[in-house]
């Protein structure tokens, strides 16, 4: 296990050190202590290396993460992983707005609660919320799957694309463009798979799946109102 | 003498004129905004409102094609590692790979090649073509993210973050169905066909304390290497100045709104944001307050079209120009050799401007495979690379007759303006006057 001190060696030395760290490279375990809320921490990360921040995180930890696993443990500031394209980063506690956004890749587990805008663009990220979301969560959200164990606030999926969201809990309202859509077997055994690789003990029967209407795909006068 | 009495002439209604009419008579039978693409195509006060004075007694010029007079600009070195060196003050504007074509993009980067400048990626993401063919790549960071990645962040010689443009200050992007072929949709992440709407706002972040921090996070993925740029529509361009600024720009991409886009509404690229002439004086009194202009440099853009326009941008306080809409005129966009097409479509050459239906006769406009291929990229390129030039000897040649040994050295003292209007935006005199309106008599 490799430690590296925020409080001493600050953001560019951690961030230079993990980013040129090579794809092969044996040195795998890495923990930051202090981050003290400090943004973009262990960003833009390629290798397939693990690394802990002990403590809280400020805005876009793990952005654009490639193959790197992340754990904060603590909460996140907004946009933790935004744009991730693949590995997988865990936040121990609540992670704050826009987590997850326009992330291609990857697995976001938060643990805790989620706060709005969770998953907004999303293109194919897998998010798993051990809590609940707030509103606009899923807006304008492309590809993916987005799991939420609680509840979701107002707007739910507004102008969703082909993202499928799973919520066990209650639903606000929904967004402009999302309904309640059937839950196959196949979805079911997606939805058992996302929670287990995410560790979060649920059962799949208790979520319901929401997705797009379509009916805004392809602009229609006789559908400005729904905005 | 006849004895009828005379009758007046018929009088159109200059409120109601005649594209006026046709437009409610549009609406009425369609239910549906119009929607087009180039910039607003109303009479704003301009370039053309502005002259130089030259050189005379009290100046004196410098020798044409005998004398220096240097164009080149170095672009981000406030905090990046690596800015761009150009070889001229022109730059080539983001547009998208999915409104334009992968041979219309290509032909843009072979034309900034040969002319020694940059080109930028726009709403879609980066081609491998466009990065090929480009020596010096802005890549645009929107609100979409569609194809955003950061292997291609890394591949980019600088970094645009787009708040607004000039056809559309506050407003999000459209690309409709009919141009979503099923390479522009994977980019996308999108199914094909339908229609794609990009968000008016970044995702996850709001405001210049936020900016600050997604600027910090750019650099930190970049590991500080790349320009980061900041494009803003022209609305409030003294505050938006400072604000890009204050978050940790390099430079500032400033778009009037004479700046063309893909597809927006037509209310909106004629209704929303000021003219390029009036934007440039308050940016730049921003980045003089701050003691940052000429260390934050200001591209301007919006109706740039030929040397004597770069020479007046330059005087007013640009550093570099962007020219989009006069780029794809020069490869062929609009040439009166399709006006057969060009009337099958329902207008004329010069008028076409249906940019987002991809039917664009001249190939450039359109993810048609036969119509896309009737450009050739080489050729294309040659042509814009010549207007490139050209351009700059035009503004080389003014910048000489004012006694200006490079083109950054024009000044405001350097212009006066025909109208009120102008002088106003521009604080300049008026012509034969020492009056620039608003500073007083």
């Amino acid at each position: 296990m490799n430690s590296l001190d925020f409080s001493t060696l600050g953001l560019r030395a951690i961030n230079q050190k993990l980013q040129s760290l090579d794809p092969g490279t044996n040195e795998r375990e890495w923990t930051i202590t202090n981050p003290m809320g400090q943004h973009a921490i262990a960003c833009g990360l390629t290798a397939p290396i693990s690394v802990t921040v002990d403590g809280h995180a400020g805005f876009y930890c793990a952005g654009m993460n490639q193959n790197a696993e992340v754990t904060i443990n603590g909460h996140a500031g907004v946009g933790v992983a935004e744009n991730m394209m693949s590995g997988i980063v865990r936040i121990k506690g609540n992670a704050s707005q826009a987590a997850g956004a326009t992330a291609h890749g990857g697995l976001l587990i938060i643990e805790g609660d989620a706060s709005s805008r969770c998953g907004i663009s999303m293109k194919g990220i897998d998010i798993v919320v051990g809590g609940s979301v707030g509103h606009m969560s899923g807006f304008m959200a492309q590809l993916g799957h987005m799991v939420i164990c609680g509840d979701a606030g107002e707007a739910l999926g507004d102008s969703i694309y082909e993202a499928k969201l799973f919520v066990a809990g209650s639903v606000e309202s929904l967004g402009a463009d999302c309904i309640e859509k059937e839950m196959t077997a196949e979805h079911e055994k997606t939805l058992a798979d996302l929670l287990e690789k995410a560790q979060i003990n649920k059962d799949a029967k208790l979520f319901r799946r929401y997705g797009s209407a379509r009916t805004l795909y392809n602009f229609d006068i006789d559908q400005a109102d729904a905005y | 003498m006849d004895d009828k009495i005379p009758q007046a002439a018929p009088r159109p209604s200059a409120t109601f004129d005649e594209y006026t009419n046709s437009e409610i008579r549009r609406a009425a039978s369609t239910g549906i905004y119009d929607i087009r693409g180039s910039g607003a195509k109303r009479k704003l006060p301009h370039f053309d409102d502005l002259l130089f004075l030259g050189a005379s007694i009290s100046r004196y010029p410098l020798e044409g094609y005998r004398e220096r007079c240097g164009t080149e600009v170095t672009l981000g070195d406030r905090f990046a590692k690596k800015p761009l060196e150009l070889k001229i003050p022109i730059t080539i504007a983001g547009m998208s790979f999915g409104s334009l074509s992968g041979q219309a993009k290509e032909a843009l980067g072979r034309g900034a090649n040969l002319a020694g400048t940059s080109t930028t990626t726009g709403d879609g993401g980066m081609t491998p073509e466009e990065r090929g063919h480009s020596k010096l790549l802005v890549y645009q960071y929107l609100p979409s993210r569609y194809g955003m990645n950061p292997d291609d962040l890394r591949k980019a010689d600088a970094i645009e973050v787009v708040v607004g443009q000039g056809a559309k200050p506050g407003g999000g992007g459209m690309l409709l169905g009919q141009k979503i072929n099923d390479r522009v949709a994977a980019m996308r992440s999108l199914p094909k066909g339908i229609d794609q709407r990009s968000a008016c706002r970044h995702p996850d972040w709001t405001g210049p304390d936020d900016l600050e921090i997604k600027i910090l996070e750019l650099r930190e993925i970049t590991n500080w290497e790349k320009p980061i740029f900041v494009k803003i529509g022209g609305s409030r361009p003294y505050y938006d100045t400072a604000l890009a600024v204050k978050s940790g720009a390099d430079v500032i991409v400033l778009d009037g709104m004479q700046g063309g886009t893909a597809a927006t509404q037509n209310v909106f690229i004629e209704h929303v944001g000021q003219p390029t002439l009036a934007c440039i004086r308050p940016a730049v009194k921003a980045l003089q307050e701050l003691d940052m202009h000429r260390k934050v440099q200001i591209i301007v853009s919006g109706g740039i079209r030929n040397g004597a326009d770069v020479a007046k941008a330059m005087a007013l306080g640009a550093d570099a120009v962007s020219i989009g809409s006069a780029a794809l005129i020069a490869m062929g966009d609009n040439d009166p050799f399709y006006e057969e097409e060009y009337r099958k479509l329902g207008t004329t050459a010069g008028s076409y401007d249906a940019w987002h239906l991809g039917k664009d006769p001249a190939g450039i406009t359109t993810q048609d495979p036969e119509l896309a291929s009737r450009l050739d990229p080489e050729k294309a390129g040659r042509r814009l690379a010549n207007y490139l030039k050209v351009m700059t000897l035009e503004a080389q040649t003014i910048a000489r007759a004012c006694g200006k040994n490079h083109v950054h050295n024009l000044e405001p003292e350097d212009l006066v303006a025909l109208t009120v209007e102008s002088a106003a935006m521009a604080q300049v005199p008026l012509a034969g006057t020492s009056w620039v309106p608003g500073q007083g008599y």
